[in-house]
């Protein structure tokens, strides 16, 4: 019998509900498709509600899912029905406060597919392999922040070649928009 | 087609929008991916290849084996450069493409390296990254850095070696256990998260020793466990301790819970849900105990938090099942949740809320649930529906604003899952509550006026053909359902017809102008209803003869009186011949068979050997088991096989059971026999059987078992005659003799000189019971009217003290052997009286039902007046001879 707490996932989710960054824990989802179809249904059910200031819960398919909002990203966190709903609430609270200390406070999805590096590390540091492994967001964040490759650096850190490369970057995207 | 179009535009809508993994693709990140390989490598640029890398997986693309392999190749170069976010990078993509384990030896230089680095990031993560990716031989290399890493001063590389731990258990749980100590230390830590990390580690190590486990408990639990998410985990291990106690027969005061209380007072909300939830679940928990825990879940109630109202209604609602009086406090602050924002809080309140309601409650319940309905889901509303069903039944007065209530949901917005319900509740108040049919048959009506399921609409019509005619003014659904008619599909028009049908019959004074309704529909569009109303033109057109009448009667109303599942076998087993399928061979035994199988399983938790030969229980193995053996095929047919008796006590030697089959002329007694000495083997196994007190019985033959391995059972047979038809009774003494043999256990080879011995068996005994069939019936009322009021036997009997009604009923039900119909097995709790109603079927193929009504005074004794109806008078007699002699 395994007694630990255990996440299930982590859902970073945009407004339409696609992906910008998920991990699985558990095989309850074993394909891609069965990955999405969750997701999709999970977006679904809590689309209309307002998770904007506090922590929001819901049950679905023998699952509870704990989830809160900002801007244009939907984030979620799944364990089994039996779990402690505080527990995971913790987890995303860590991982919120986390993901918003590291883009600074502008905590939208283009601020997260731009350090999209980061959130990788976030979710590394919160959870290992469905066990909790941090939930203070500081410490999460720390540990996930060191960067040298931060595209935010100040100029007189880069080399010539990185800050040629950064300033091509920029003009891009502000002809793209 | 329009579909895919419209989804192409949202797509270009988002390429519209920046992204900087716009228009990415696999082909070229991949060929990106070869500035690994480049002598200086560029922190930067190697990171961003990562990421993109990282980004595909994440979207669901798969690398195949070989870009896979390539990409870790070149991944593997990375560790020469010092830059510290690249290496975390690094990391993350070896995890991600778990590398098999010929290339694993590749990293493990660089990654052991880094568990040594200086730098704690780098241990901690190098030591997660390897435990992830190797396998047995390597850790035993590495175990030695593991064991230092778990009493590491970091915390951080403590946890990564501790969760580690926890993840190897799985696979290599020997090399794991060695750990004990240094585990041991880390619970001891200042760092709650080591703490948490190294009790889950601790306890995963030792979980298979009881022992160790309850003395890990007892002292943490006087200690201070300082963090919140260990002192969760400790709630769980105490409960567990607790449970596994009870398990072993250790009574008296319960322990821990002492520990379990005093965690409702823990500063961590985590830590009071944990102890609150656990004292819910303690088994068999009383209500002193509960209270405490109720109180502090009934302040999370009016929490501003979501997640801690969720968190404690959904304890509240379990609770509610079990001890609803225990949550009645928490009633007025679970009211005001009704209005939650949160939806999954608002129904589980109302939930909760109709389990503990009173009676005086229901009517202001009904109020605040009818604002709620319009605004939540489906799923939510089936939930309610369903809450409201059984409350109706707990409180039959309050059935007229439950049934306004689900008449009004009946008419608004709804899918398929959720009209059902709602149809099936009305349905299920209809029969139990009379004063509710009319105005529940007229929502019916009103509801196929415009319904979408056809489904539903045929159920409905059936019912109302049941029903409707016996109702006061039956003239007045006939509207209703000749409408269907007209408006609806073929299968909706052929079920009006036939519900038409039943009235045109049942009710006199409608038959001619049903008559002529139904003579339009003989030019319907379909073959089915034109079919139909034609035959059933012609079954109403027969002038009345009463011989005619009951078989039309029993044309209309009559049900299948076979299980479908029978049928269905039987029907699948009957080959095309000559011979056309005869409805009366098929069995009418009600199977049993899932319960059986289920008792099955609980009783063998042993994993241990072979499994057991296939069981042969429930009427359908029991017919293929006899007709298997050429001896037995000569009796003809299977009428009855019996639950099977235990013959012995539970845990002795040898466990024998007998199961009884009934034929015409013949008994046959199947010995079910169980040898439970591994370094015995039986053989010659055979039941001598005495049968002086069983005048009408003479053996025929027996059939030995040759031989009875342990723990495989098998089967002895012996076959008495009796008169054709007869139900003869007796009373059996039996013993089991066999001739022993031992078995080397190391072997498992018996020795070849066996020891002849024998032992005692329980008596058996045949009782009437034992030729009555249980076979339900559909709707009893019906049965009961169509069989012949002459042949009813009346008489009272005195049933002397008994404890509850409830046993009474069952002895008389068990005594019987019957069938209960319509739910009147359950007798609601503290009843003075109670009617039971019995169907099943005699030897000789005779239907018989009874009727039988319970009273109790106020001494406790119980009085039953039996009315029995059969299709022959003299097995109405027999059945009150039973009961005067049981």
């Amino acid at each position: 019998m395994e007694l630990p707490p255990k996440v299930k996932n982590i859902l970073l989710l945009n407004s339409e509900g696609k992906r910008v960054a998920v991990k699985y824990y558990s095989d309850d989802w074993p394909t891609n498709s069965a990955k999405e179809a969750f997701e999709k249904s999970v977006f679904t059910k809590t689309q209309k509600t307002n998770a904007r200031t506090e922590v929001e819960v819901t049950a679905l398919e023998n699952n509870i899912v704990v989830y809160k909002f900002v801007q244009d990203l939907h984030f979620f966190v799944t364990g089994g029905e039996e779990e402690n709903e505080l527990i995971l609430a913790s987890v995303l609270e860590g991982l919120f406060d986390a993901v918003t200390l590291l883009l600074r406070g502008n905590v939208d999805k283009r601020e997260a597919l731009d350090n999209l590096d980061l959130i990788f590390l976030c979710f590394d540091e919160i959870i290992d392999g469905g066990i909790v492994l941090e939930t203070d967001a500081n410490v999460i964040a720390g540990k996930a922040g060191i960067n040298s490759a931060d595209p935010n650096a100040p100029l007189s850190e880069q080399t010539i070649s990185q800050a040629l490369a950064t300033a091509r970057e920029h003009l891009t995207r502000s002809l793209m928009k | 087609m329009a579909q895919p179009l419209v989804k192409k535009d949202d797509d270009h809508d988002d390429e519209l929008e920046y992204s900087p993994f716009m228009g990415i693709e696999k082909g070229a990140v991949l060929q990106e991916a070869r500035v690994f390989n480049d002598p200086q490598v560029d922190p930067r640029r190697c990171s961003q290849v990562i990421t993109k890398l990282l980004y595909l997986l994440n979207q669901g693309e798969s690398f195949t084996k070989v870009e896979a392999t390539e990409v870790f190749f070149s991944v593997t170069k990375l560790f020469q450069s010092k830059d510290t976010g690249l290496r975390r990078m690094v990391y993350l993509i070896i995890k991600e493409l778990s590398p098999s384990s010929d290339e694993v030896i590749i990293v493990t230089s660089s990654l052991m390296k880094d568990m040594n680095s200086k730098i704690d990031m780098y241990r901690a993560n190098a030591i997660r990254v390897l435990c992830r990716i190797i396998d047995g031989t390597l850790l035993t290399q590495i175990e030695r850095y593991l064991k230092q890493a778990i009493v590491d001063k970091n915390p951080v590389v403590s946890s990564a070696a501790l969760v580690s731990g926890l993840h190897l258990l799985k696979t290599n749980p020997e090399i794991v256990k060695r750990w004990s100590n240094e585990v041991q230390e880390g619970i001891q830590s200042r760092s709650a998260l080591v703490q948490f990390h190294a009790l889950a580690l601790l306890h995963q190590i030792r979980q298979n020793d009881r022992l160790a486990v309850s003395k890990l408990v007892g002292s943490l639990t006087r200690g201070s466990v300082r963090s919140p998410l260990a002192q969760c985990l400790l709630i769980r291990y105490t409960s567990q301790v607790i449970r596994d106690m009870a398990n072993h027969g250790q009574s008296g005061e319960r322990p821990f819970y002492e520990f379990l209380e005093s965690c409702l007072r823990h500063k961590a909300e985590m830590v009071i849900l944990e102890a609150a939830r656990a004292i819910t679940e303690l088994d068999g928990v009383t209500s002193r105990e509960l209270t405490p825990a109720i109180t502090v879940l009934q302040l999370f109630l009016s929490s501003p938090r979501p997640v801690l109202r969720f968190a404690a209604v959904r304890t509240l609602n379990k609770v509610a099942m079990t001890h609803p009086m225990a949550v009645t406090n928490c009633n007025i602050d679970m009211e005001s949740l009704i209005s939650d924002q949160n939806r999954s809080i608002a129904t589980l309140a109302i939930t909760t809320l109709l389990k503990t309601g009173n009676e005086s409650s229901v009517e202001r319940l009904m109020k605040q649930i009818t604002n709620f309905m319009s605004d939540i889901a489906d799923e939510f509303k089936i939930v309610v529906v369903e809450a409201i069903r059984s409350l109706c039944v707990k409180f039959p007065l309050k059935y007229r604003s439950l049934m306004t209530f689900l008449s009004n949901i009946l008419r608004e917005e709804g899918g398929f899952e959720y009209k059902r319900a709602i149809v099936d509740s009305i349905v299920t108040i209809i029969r139990d509550i009379p004063d509710a049919k009319e105005s529940g048959l007229l929502h019916l009506c009103e509801f196929i006026e415009d319904c979408e399921f056809t489904y539903l609409s045929t159920q409905i019509l059936h019912f109302l053909g049941i029903e409707g005619p016996n109702t006061s003014d039956p003239s007045k659904y006939i509207r209703y359902i000749y409408n269907r008619v007209h408006l609806e599909n073929a299968t909706v028009r052929a079920a009006a017809v036939s519900t038409l049908a039943k009235f045109g019959f049942m009710v006199e004074s409608l038959k001619p102008r049903i008559t002529v309704l139904l003579k339009r529909c003989i030019y319907d569009s379909d073959d089915e209803v034109r079919d139909r109303a034609t035959l059933y033109l012609s079954v109403l057109g027969g002038d009345g003869t009463v011989d005619t009448d009951k078989e039309s009667k029993d044309f209309l109303f009559g049900s299948l009186d076979v299980p479908l599942v029978n049928m269905e076998t039987s029907l699948k087993n009957y080959e095309p011949s000559e011979e056309a399928f005869d409805i009366n061979s098929v069995p009418k035994e009600v199977k049993s068979q899932p319960l059986a199988e289920k008792k099955a399983q609980g009783k063998k938790p042993t994993g241990l050997g072979a499994p057991p030969a296939a069981p042969t229980s429930g009427f359908d193995g029991y017919e293929k088991l006899l007709s298997s053996i050429p001896e037995f095929t000569a009796f003809g047919k299977l009428f009855k096989s019996s639950l099977p008796v235990e013959l012995t006590e539970a845990e002795t030697e040898y466990a024998v059971d007998v199961v009884k089959h009934i034929f015409d002329s013949h008994v046959v007694f199947q010995y079910n026999c169980t040898n439970t000495i591994p370094e015995q083997l039986l053989e010659r196994v055979n039941v001598i059987v005495d049968a002086s007190e069983a005048e009408e019985f003479s053996e025929v033959t027996s059939k030995a078992l040759n031989s009875l391995p342990y723990d495989s059972p098998g089967q002895a047979f012996v076959v008495f005659e009796k008169p054709a038809g007869v139900p003869a009774i007796g009373k059996f003494s039996n013993t089991l003799t066999f001739v022993v043999k031992e078995v080397d256990p190391s072997t498992g080879e018996a020795e070849d000189d066996g020891v002849e011995d024998e032992y005692q068996l329980e008596d058996l005994e045949v009782v009437a019971g034992d030729y009555m069939v249980k076979v339900g019936v559909s709707n009893f009322r019906n049965a009961w009217d169509s069989l012949d009021e002459e042949d009813e036997r009346v008489d009272e009997y005195g049933l002397g003290q008994r404890d509850s009604l409830g046993e009474a009923v069952k002895a008389v039900i068990d005594l019987l052997g019957m069938q209960t119909c319509e739910g009147t097995e359950t007798i609601p709790l503290n009843a003075r009286s109670h009617t039971c109603l019995l169907s099943g079927v005699y030897i000789g193929n005779v239907k018989v039902l009874v009727r039988a009504q319970f009273g109790m005074d106020s001494s406790k004794d119980i009085a039953m007046k039996l009315t029995v109806r059969a299709e022959d008078v003299s097995v109405a007699e027999a059945i009150h001879e039973i009961v005067a002699s049981g």
